[in-house]
């Protein structure tokens, strides 16, 4: 049975529809600890004008956030704040975790910094560089959209994928080895 | 010089105490029995009514170190100028230390950051409870003999996955 449609109807998936919808308004919430966060006030402000890929609304309650995006080291007393902040926000939610010492500790590889986010909270998209440049963030936020887009918002498909659910179980069972040779070597200087 | 005058006037009062001179800095080390008394001394009868900081050094491994830790008052007059810094030494087990909150009401959180970071305890403190570092760190970090990455401190939280979250 054939359908006439004028020229001017398009016809796409309600999936894709919602998700377009979001991407392109994603409202940060803005974890910034350190350095990485100035830069990432220069890309919300006038000059790299992150209203243009629609992410210009920084909200400071994780109520009215969907994307986190963590700028600066995480120290040890600090991870339950993110970490319960990240649990206030709703669902569908994104994190960005930005530069390296919230991608891995950076230079800071000592007793009180945590060694990357990503060991206890799911990450989306990481942006490298110390700090990034505002460009490479909005690099970062351009391929979250493209993430947000094929995966879709509506049915939850990101939670599929075992995988996904537990994204660095590598990186977390390094963790483990190097917390147990720690504990080894303790008492030693 | 007034600086010298109150290193007399120390020594006048509790017996002869070692000082040194650099770089126009006077350091007074006194034993810590008496470091009440001559930081009390120092306030009450020398004026010198700032307390500037409470740290601490570690001396483990130290070439010709005797004692473990050298506890560090920096003290200012602020009328004079002048100031001058006093030393005692602390040693394990349990360094111990007299409070001086009593005297300089802005002793309380130096004395605090120094016991959470060198486990110096100051005796007569009305509150000492770690400041810096969450409560339930069992550590003092910044002691020589503690590994610089930890004791696996950093790695020990739950791990929250995207469908708990
Ligand atoms: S990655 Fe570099 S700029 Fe960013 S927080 Fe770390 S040290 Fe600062």
């Amino acid at each position: 049975m054939a359908v006439d449609l004028p020229d001017n109807v398009l016809i796409t998936r309600l999936d894709e529809l919602v998700s377009w919808c979001r991407k392109n308004s994603l409202w940060p919430m803005p974890f910034a600890t350190a350095c990485c966060g100035i830069e990432l006030m220069a890309t919300g402000a006038s000059r790299h004008d992150l209203a243009r890929f629609g992410a210009e609304v920084f909200r400071f309650s994780p109520r009215q956030c969907d994307l986190m995006i963590v700028a600066g080291r995480v120290v040890m007393k600090m991870l339950p704040v993110l970490q319960r902040i990240w649990m206030q926000m709703h669902e569908p939610k994104w994190c960005i975790s930005m530069g390296a010492c919230a991608s891995t500790g950076g230079v800071f590889d000592t007793y009180c910094v945590v060694q990357g986010i990503d060991r206890f909270l799911p990450v989306d998209m990481y942006a490298p560089g110390c700090p990034p440049r505002p460009e490479q963030l909005i690099q970062t936020i351009i391929d979250l959209q493209e993430k947000i887009q094929s995966e879709g918002t509506m049915f939850g498909r990101e939670f599929e994928d075992p995988e996904r659910q537990r994204p660095k179980m590598a990186l977390r069972l390094e963790g483990r080895k190097e917390a147990a040779e720690l504990a080894q070597r303790r008492g030693t200087p | 010089m007034s600086t010298q005058e109150t290193v007399k006037s120390l020594s006048q009062a509790f017996g002869p105490l070692p000082a040194s001179h650099f770089r126009g800095q006077t350091r007074v080390v006194v034993p810590v029995d008496r470091l009440h008394e001559v930081l009390k001394f120092l306030k009450e009868g020398r004026g010198f009514d700032f307390l500037v900081d409470i740290t601490c050094v570690d001396y483990l491994y130290y070439r010709d170190a005797v004692d473990r830790f050298g506890l560090v008052y920096l003290v200012a007059n602020t009328a004079t100028n002048e100031r001058i810094t006093i030393r005692a030494l602390v040693n394990d087990p349990d360094p111990e230390a007299p409070s001086v909150v009593d005297l300089w009401r802005g002793a309380d959180w130096m004395e605090r950051e120094v016991w959470d970071l060198f486990g110096v305890r100051f005796t007569g403190h009305p509150d000492l409870r770690r400041i810096l570092l969450p409560d339930e760190f069992s550590a003092f970090p910044l002691r020589k003999d503690y590994p610089l990455q930890g004791r696996g401190e950093r790695h020990n939280f739950p791990v929250i996955t995207r469908a708990e979250s």
